[in-house]
């Protein structure tokens, strides 16, 4: 295991005065893929939020890469569950994943930022689209350049949020090959309903439903999840246990 | 036409009006389109009448006291929907009819006759004087400026304003600094078309010209092409017909939209 990059010290983010996240300890650490997973509206993705400062936590202290998150968020690539936008904005696969290079004001895009989205689009397979305008993408295709999006700043932590909700599933097993070789150069955060990727290949896992219920190695934390909740863990994300989750 | 140009001093000066307007629309035009702040580049306008009337009570050049009227009206609206976490429509819309009932308030006060505000509604690019014309042109230079400067930090966060905080843009200031241009555009087209229509000048030609391409800086190029001729053959219309001209370049623009939409179909 690496050294620690990101940590979250009893941590609370209230929402209208409930409780999103609720006494949160967390480290991630440098080379290691951490799968975060939990029931919908557990608060994943404000979890990110508060790691990239989109969301200010109430109480507790949080650090990235040593800093503030606002500091810290330079060295992290963002996957968002949702990209909003319009799909005949002018704009091309290329311009897209240059954005991703964006280094502050009066700063040009430089020859290294341009070759280094020709490598991000072959990482993820989608150099022969790169003229390709924006809205004229399959849905996974989509997510694959918001992926070279993400890693094309060559960030020290990647946080992606259900990365393989839309790509194809003979396209998955490319997907977690890609994540255990980016992992090599940075930490990886996955938030997934896929629990047999975590199984396979996340280092880490936390349970998470509003508090952690469970953070550590991933072998212990399966068993120990299937104990906790006695149901099979593949349901963990549907219907039922949300009130099993709950009860705790 | 070039003759009819040529021979009057009010046709030469309505002629860089129209090169003026041309220029707004290419360039905010392009970002109003592209960021879908339709309904934000007509709230401005009829908010600015309140100081076109606040121009009117002081006995100065209203289109000089339209200028921080507008840019006012566009902060005020970026900051309900910020600080207040209002939607945007809505804070258009509150602004929209304050702006507006300042302008008849003020009005009023002035006593100006009813005639004179019709060319500030509708438009009266005939009569456009040299110094409106010079304050158009010194808007336009602050608006291109502002966009060489800037135009990777509009693009980001007018495609994706979260992702635009991530990478580390100033999204909030972008985004008023956008306002304020939209604003100074606004004024620019005030003379040319009125408050009333300026939101066809900001979406026809760039609507138009995205049928063309998928490159941004393209699209000012041909949206600002098509915003200059367009206003060109309406306002030359409006003088062989002896119509309005504000009207008839709308008219123009809304032909062209139908034409150009049949065409690439």
């Amino acid at each position: 295991m690496g050294r620690e990059i990101v940590s979250l010290k009893d941590l609370y983010v209230y929402f209208n005065n409930t409780v999103s996240l609720g006494d949160i300890n967390l480290s991630i650490k440098q080379n290691t893929i951490l799968g975060i997973i939990g029931p919908n509206g557990g608060g994943k993705t404000t979890l990110l939020r508060v790691i990239l400062g989109l969301i200010k936590p109430d109480k507790g202290e949080i650090r990235v890469f040593g800093k503030t998150p606002e500091e810290g968020r330079k060295f992290i690539g963002y996957l968002p569950q949702y990209t909003i936008f319009d799909h005949s904005f002018p704009l091309n696969v290329f311009e897209v994943v240059l954005m991703g290079r964006y280094r502050g004001i009066f700063k040009d895009y430089s020859k290294e930022d341009k070759a280094a989205v020709i490598n991000a689009l072959k990482t993820v397979s989608m150099l022969e689209f790169k003229d390709r305008q924006i809205g004229r993408l399959s849905g996974g295709q989509l997510q694959r350049v918001f992926i070279a999006r993400a890693i094309v700043r060559e960030p020290k932590l990647l946080l992606l949020d259900e990365p393989t909700a839309s790509i194809d599933p003979e396209m998955q097993s490319a997907f977690y090959d890609m994540l255990l070789k980016l992992k090599e150069k940075m930490a990886v955060v996955l938030i997934t309903h896929d629990v047999g990727a975590v199984s396979v290949y996340v280092d880490e896992i936390a349970c998470l439903n509003r508090r952690l219920f469970y953070h550590g190695p991933k072998e212990e934390g399966l068993e120990k999840i299937e104990e906790m909740y006695r149901c099979p863990i593949d349901l963990i994300s549907h219907g039922v246990p949300h009130r099993v989750l709950r009860g705790h | 036409m070039i003759e009819l140009f040529l021979k009057y001093e009010f046709m030469r000066n309505a002629l860089i009006a129209a090169v003026l307007a041309g220029v707004t629309c290419g360039i905010i035009g392009t970002y109003v389109v592209i960021k879908r702040i339709v309904f934000l580049s007509g709230g401005i306008p009829h908010a600015t009448f309140g100081g076109i009337g606040l121009g009117y009570l002081l006995g100065i050049n209203p289109i000089l006291t339209a200028i921080p009227f507008s840019v006012l009206s566009a902060f005020t609206i970026g900051a309900i929907h910020k600080k207040a976490k209002v939607n945007e429509d809505t804070a258009i819309g509150i602004v929209w009819a304050v702006g507006m009932a300042l302008g008849v308030i003020f009005i009023g006060l002035s006593h100006t006759p009813a005639s004179d505000l019709i060319g500030y509604l509708f438009g009266d690019i005939q009569t456009v004087q040299g110094s409106t014309l010079f304050m158009m042109l010194i808007l336009d230079i602050i608006i291109l400026i502002s966009v060489f400067l800037f135009h990777r930090e509009f693009l980001i966060v007018a495609f994706d304003e979260e992702f635009s905080t991530v990478v580390g843009v100033p999204s909030k200031s972008m985004y008023f600094l956008l306002l304020g241009l939209i604003a100074l555009g606004v004024v620019v087209l005030i003379k040319a078309v009125g408050i009333i229509l300026v939101i066809a000048l900001l979406t026809i030609p760039a609507t138009i010209s995205r049928k063309f391409t998928s490159d941004i800086k393209k699209l000012m190029f041909i949206s600002t092409f098509a915003g200059v001729t367009l206003t060109i053959i309406g306002l030359w219309l409006s003088y062989l017909f002896d119509l309005a001209s504000g009207a008839t370049i709308v008219l123009v623009l809304g032909i062209a939209f139908v034409i150009f939409s049949f065409l690439s179909r």
